[in-house]
């Protein structure tokens, strides 16, 4: 029961968070809506008993992600007029793909309830040596076994495509003044400071 | 005690309510007052360290000071700047306030003295702190001026460069301990060094670590040499220039709170916790509380004496330290403490 008052609090905040996203006219609003959606939706994860994913969804979406979305939306100057100019013209576009994706979810959820298991029935752990431990345990042990293969490869695909960004954005500009730290750290205080006594009315020589 | 209020007249859910809502205040109100009494402890050590007496008109030796000055706060007009993003504006103080608070949760006061003993206590806190930016650079943005713009700015890229070093240092603790839980890894630190000493701290391969976590732990609180957010002598107050009265009071108790929350961290994951520091039979007889709180007290204290005697960094050596230091430095860590970890546990070459 409580756990039922719980889910659907946490669900109707992240459906009306993510309305909201879309809603706001500001997009900072939509990305602080947007935080909330993530906040709550790890409470959904920790509903499930998912406490590691839930955590690092916090962590590393709420944490990480959306700080830089909000980094970057905040430096922008947007010019609110242009952004509801093509309104009408993208309506069609934008509503054929929300058909499309309600469609795909109306689908999966049916595929799920023929060939899925039956309701109710406990789920089928993936490893039997699995019963008992904490599910971050679990993980790793998925992780860093079956899925090392695909695992690694997700990380060299991240991998690749920072670097990728860095080269197509890199440019060497130039005329630019850099610090070298090394010279920096190794000055001693004879070279930079020096005690004159200049007599009343003469300058110091620099 | 849960128990006991649920099989009271109060009934199951009521009594839990009531029962987490009296534990919840337990924590929270001894934390408020650390938070005044911390305020008073740095400013008497600054004051210490340049000569001066440092606060001592209100109440003997001053030590009302800290309430006198949330009264004054109190009563202060609040002011709404007329540019302002009035919702994110309030907003903002009460993030800060709030998260500096929720992290407590999870600490180990003693072996069974903690509010939620979770099974990932030290990636919640960390979740809480990574948390932490949002009050400011919230309240960057919505106070439309320059000073708290770049004051938000420069705390989002500090605040997120930080964070990545701290996650690694924590790693090597935690394959250390082998449980992200606080608890057990309190317990992992009994007898590490010798048989006798109860700390990480000493531990040769993680006190790298340990001196680096302290590192972040002033970027990630925004304390000096790190306080970039709120230069005064660049920024006015940075990111709080705005604000007066109790949402200006909320940013400073949640910048205490969230110090004094990496100070319990600390204490947690490099000086044992609330185990006495030498394995000894008489030490065990001090309450682990006692203990906790005066490593939390000692750690203070080493954040207020950084703050008096080093000189602000600059922004790109802030970041060079960030990025090109202490990122590699413990990215490497946690390859060296988990080669180290493969190498002596039984049954990994075989």
């Amino acid at each position: 029961m409580v756990e039922a008052i719980i889910f659907y609090m946490l669900a109707a905040v992240v459906l009306v968070s993510g309305t909201a996203v879309i809603l706001s006219r500001n997009p900072v609003h939509s990305v602080l809506w947007l935080i909330l959606a993530f906040f709550n939706s790890a409470g959904l994860f920790l509903l499930l008993g998912a406490e590691f994913l839930a955590m690092l969804l916090v962590i590393v979406y709420v944490g990480a992600v959306a700080v830089l979305f909000l980094f970057v939306v905040m430096m922008l100057d947007i010019d609110f007029a242009s952004l509801r100019a093509g309104f009408v013209s993208y309506l069609p576009f934008g509503l054929i793909l929300a058909g499309l994706l309600a469609g795909e979810l109306i689908v999966a959820a049916g595929a799920a309830a023929v060939i899925g298991p039956p309701a109710g029935a406990p789920p089928t752990p993936v490893l039997t040596s699995m019963a008992g431990i904490s599910n971050t345990e679990a993980i790793g042990a998925l992780l860093y076994t079956r899925y090392v293969y695909v695992f690694q490869g997700a990380g060299m695909i991240l991998l690749t495509a920072m670097i990728g960004a860095i080269v197509l954005t890199h440019r060497s500009r130039g005329g630019v003044k850099r610090q070298n730290i090394a010279r920096q750290v190794a000055r001693q205080p004879g070279e930079a400071v020096r005690i004159t006594k200049p007599k009343v009315g003469e300058g110091v020589e620099l | 005690m849960v128990d006991a209020f649920q099989q009271s007249f109060l009934g199951p859910v009521l009594g839990y309510i009531v029962a987490y809502t009296l534990l919840i205040l337990a924590i929270v109100l001894p934390v408020l007052i650390g938070v005044a009494y911390a305020v008073y402890a740095d400013r008497k050590i600054w004051a210490a360290a340049q000569m001066r007496r440092g606060p001592n008109v209100v109440g003997p030796w001053g030590l009302l000071q800290s309430f006198a000055d949330g009264l004054k706060v109190f009563l202060k007009e609040t002011i709404i700047p007329a540019g302002a993003n009035k919702g994110v504006f309030l907003l903002a103080p009460m993030i800060t306030f709030t998260l500096a608070l929720v992290g407590w949760a999870v600490v180990p006061f003693s072996p069974s003295l903690v509010l939620a003993d979770i099974n990932v206590g030290i990636l919640y806190i960390f979740a809480v702190s990574s948390l932490g930016v949002y009050g400011i650079i919230m309240s960057g943005w919505a106070s439309n001026s320059k000073y708290p713009f770049i004051g938000g700015l420069r705390s989002a890229a500090q605040m997120v460069s930080y964070e990545v070093s701290i996650g690694f240092i924590v790693i090597c603790v935690v394959l250390w301990a082998n449980s992200f839980n606080l608890n057990t890894i309190v317990m992992a630190q009994k007898g590490t060094i010798l048989g006798f000493i109860n700390m990480n701290l000493f531990n040769p391969l993680l006190f790298p670590m340990a001196i680096m976590f302290l590192i972040s732990a002033l970027a990630e609180t925004n304390r000096p040499p790190f306080d970039l957010p709120e230069a005064e002598a660049e920024l006015v107050a940075g990111y709080q220039t705005e604000y007066s009265s109790m949402s200006f009071a909320l940013f400073w108790l949640g910048e205490y709170g969230a110090i004094l929350l990496m100070c319990a961290l600390m204490s947690v994951l490099f000086l044992g916790g609330y185990l006495p520091p030498f394995e000894l039979e008489f030490l065990y007889w001090v309450p682990g509380i006692i203990w906790l709180l005066l490593k939390i007290a000692f750690m203070f204290f080493v954040f207020a004496w950084i703050f008096a005697t080093v000189p602000r960094y600059r922004y790109d050596q802030l970041m060079r330290l960030g990025w090109k230091v202490f990122l590699p430095v413990s990215l490497f860590w946690v390859f060296l403490v988990s080669g180290y970890l493969m190498f002596v546990t039984p049954g990994h070459f075989q």
